[in-house]
């Protein structure tokens, strides 16, 4: 026999080395004999070729733990709108890119995720995202590593209350432009039946104040007694928490809390989706329980009043794009369908990714200030994909109820050539058009 | 390398600024005061070099409304100890200050006083120069990097037309800090409420200090000019140039 040669396989390595195994001496089975090495099975050995320490340090984390369930079935890959916009991303990609021993703390995947919970719909293990992304952008930004663009607006809101760096003293102002009557709380604190949570983009963003006027007209038009905290409203603080800045989160919630504790109303109404799940599901955890409904949900219950006020056709082709934060992550998919429904003359027809399945805007969990990080990262906007989605099903309108989206969407509509071809509104746009 | 960082809060330019009924100053109810841009940047300079090689950082302020939240926001980036100096008049013009400053450091403020270049209500930049003046140290202005030697310090300062100068600096001195290596960096809101609760903030009354300073005779808004003309194409622009007898 020649003589065996020095080198071995790693193969050989692994079993001469680290290796052990079982065989019994007989064995027979339906009626075969494979007693000795026919029976020989390896002994469960632990793959320990890769550094664990930042998956470790992921999972160690309260809410992080849910990342070492993956068992890598693939299912949340295509239900990922970032790994679709190009962002090669996903909860299954994430986590065998940490067995292998990546930094995701120092790394683009800390950031792409938009908290849109869709991959959470599909997997089987419960891979939480919602809760992973948070703890772990929290110990980031604890260590300092921010990118600079979110820095730049947890900077804004921790210094003005708002994302966009604008006095909280002129909060309120959009107001004067508005053509009808608004009532301020803290200079009228007579109890009031809605007290409207208005939100930093319909105060402060040009697109948002005109949803924030033609929200007046309809309220006025309705006969809803309603009331703003003007100047004393902050960020609903969602967004910063998700984005990793719950300090910040806390701070502002106490403060929306404390204001909304100084008048008797039956209940709040929130213009965005991101004010509805924070008041909803997040506020209730520093004692400030509110009934609260988004603008959808409180039309939508008044439609024998509202409908007849319904009067001038809307003839269009509209889609609706439905916002992750009332369909995903609160269950809302009617009231902005019912409105849209109650519309006379629109031809409203569904995208193909809609509902529980709806595909993300981009802007949540922070996703609305990384708008530049983001592009370093996938080939196009998940904006971009969306639009390209309305035009492709024929709609003229898309259809919105989240006030990120606005910008968004008209931003993507140019960058896709879609100019003229597809008009982003706010379905309460659509409904104060509506009314004579 | 022991260092103390100046902190002066200026009107915040978010506010429509107005001028009160005497026509020489700001009206309160315009006003709300944020840390001097340049002097968040002479902070974060200072904890780079605490960083990079070591030492303390102590920040200073007048007393006034939310004094406090910016001091413990410095303490959580960073900064080792705060100090605030009760009674001094924050309008008193930056040599007053200066004084002020130096009286409430015991006339030390260790190796190196770092602070803003300037400020949005400066009328003359010359609160690093004051209190180098009054300490009898070198002082350099218009600062852009400052790196740590053997008892001195190397720093950049800006020049006109992009052009840099390198200086070595003997300590203890002071500098007038234009912008810091990178951006100043954020303090998360937790680590500020932790700092609050278990940090102090250190009180030093102020001394009476004499300054020439300046005295504002009137105050008004820049004036507005006319409108801008809008031009539709290029046409249009030849006409008005033409008109203009420019071409
Ligand atoms: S669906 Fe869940 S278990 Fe499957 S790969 Fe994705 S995260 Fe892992
Ligand atoms: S939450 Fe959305 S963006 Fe984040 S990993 Fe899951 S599917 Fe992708």
């Amino acid at each position: 026999m020649a003589e065996k040669s020095s080198y071995k396989t790693t193969a050989e390595r692994r079993r001469t080395k680290d290796q052990s195994f079982v065989e019994k001496e007989q064995a027979v089975v339906e009626g075969i004999d494979i007693s000795g090495q026919w029976n020989r099975m390896y002994e469960p050995r632990e793959i320990q070729d890769y550094d664990t320490t930042y998956l470790d340090k992921l999972t160690d984390l309260p809410g992080g733990e849910s990342m070492g369930w993956c068992y890598q079935c693939a299912q949340c890959v295509p239900a990922c709108p970032v790994d679709t916009a190009g962002g090669d991303y996903a909860p299954r990609k994430i986590f065998r890119r940490l067995q292998n021993g990546n930094d995701f703390f120092n790394h683009r995947d800390l950031w792409l995720c938009t908290t849109c919970q869709n991959c959470l719909r599909v997997c089987p293990k419960e891979v939480d995202m919602i809760q992973i992304i948070p703890a772990a952008r929290a110990l980031a930004v604890l260590e300092g590593n921010v990118p600079d663009e979110l820095q730049e607006m947890f900077q804004n809101v921790a210094e003005y209350g708002n994302p966009m760096g604008q006095s909280p003293r002129k909060r309120a102002r959009w107001t004067r432009k508005a053509d009808a009557a608004v009532r301020v709380l803290p200079k009228d604190p007579a109890p009031v039946e809605v007290l409207w949570f208005v939100g930093d983009y319909y105060a402060y963003h040009g697109r948002g104040v005109d949803a924030a006027n033609a929200m007046t007209r309809v309220y006025n038009r309705l006969g809803v007694d309603f009331g703003i905290l003007g100047a004393d409203e902050r960020s609903d603080g969602d967004s910063q928490r998700l984005a990793g800045e719950p300090g910040l989160f806390e701070e502002l919630a106490e403060h929306n809390i404390a204001q909304f504790r100084k008048y008797q109303f039956d209940k709040i109404v929130v213009s965005g989706p991101h004010a509805y799940n924070a008041i909803k599901n997040e506020y209730p955890k520093l004692g400030g329980e509110f009934p609260v409904e988004h603008y959808t949900q409180f039309l939508s219950a008044q439609m024998p009043k509202l409908k007849p006020l319904l009067t001038r056709p809307f003839t269009r082709k509209v889609t609706f794009h439905d916002p992750c934060y009332l369909g995903r992550h609160n269950g809302e998919y009617d009231a902005p369908r019912a409105l849209l429904q109650a519309v006379p003359g629109i031809e409203f027809t569904e995208m193909y990714r809609c509902k529980a399945q709806g595909y993300c805007c981009g802007g949540g969990g922070g996703g609305m200030w990384l708008d530049g990080y983001a592009a370093l990262h996938q080939t196009e906007r998940l904006s971009e994909n969306r639009v390209k989605e309305a035009v492709e099903v024929g709609a003229e309108v898309l259809a919105v109820c989240c006030p990120y989206e606005v910008s968004r969407f008209e931003d993507a509509v140019k960058s896709t050539d879609n100019d003229g071809k597809l008009e982003v509104l706010d379905i309460i746009e659509i409904l104060d058009r509506c009314m004579e | 390398m022991d260092m103390t960082v100046l902190l002066k809060r200026v009107p915040d330019l978010v506010e429509d600024l107005e001028v009160d009924d005497s026509g020489k100053a700001l009206d309160e109810d315009s006003v709300s005061l944020k840390l001097n841009e340049f002097d968040d940047h002479a902070l974060e300079e200072a904890l780079l070099l605490k960083e990079g090689g070591g030492g303390t950082v102590t920040v200073i302020a007048l007393d006034g409304e939310d004094v406090d939240k910016m001091l413990y926001t410095a303490l959580a980036k960073g900064a080792d100890r705060a100090l605030k100096v009760m009674g001094g008049d924050p309008d008193g013009g930056n040599q007053a200050l200066a004084g002020i400053f130096v009286a409430a450091l015991d006339g030390h403020g260790g190796d190196l006083i770092l602070t803003g270049v300037q400020a949005a209500d400066d009328r003359d930049g010359q609160l690093a120069p004051r209190v180098g003046a009054l300490l009898g140290r070198p002082c350099i202005e218009v600062v852009t990097e400052v790196n740590p030697g053997d008892g001195k310090v190397t720093v950049h300062k800006e020049l006109a037309g992009g052009v840099v100068a390198e200086y070595e600096v003997d300590l203890p001195a002071v500098l007038g800090i234009q912008a810091a290596r990178q951006t100043p960096r954020y303090a998360p809101v937790s680590r500020v409420r932790q700092i609050q609760e278990s940090a102090t903030i250190d009180t030093v009354t102020s001394a009476a200090t004499e300054g020439a300073g300046f005295t504002v005779v009137a105050m008004t808004p820049p004036e507005t000019g006319e409108g801008a003309q809008m031009l539709d194409g290029v046409d249009e622009l030849v006409k008005v140039l033409d008109a203009k007898g420019v071409i």
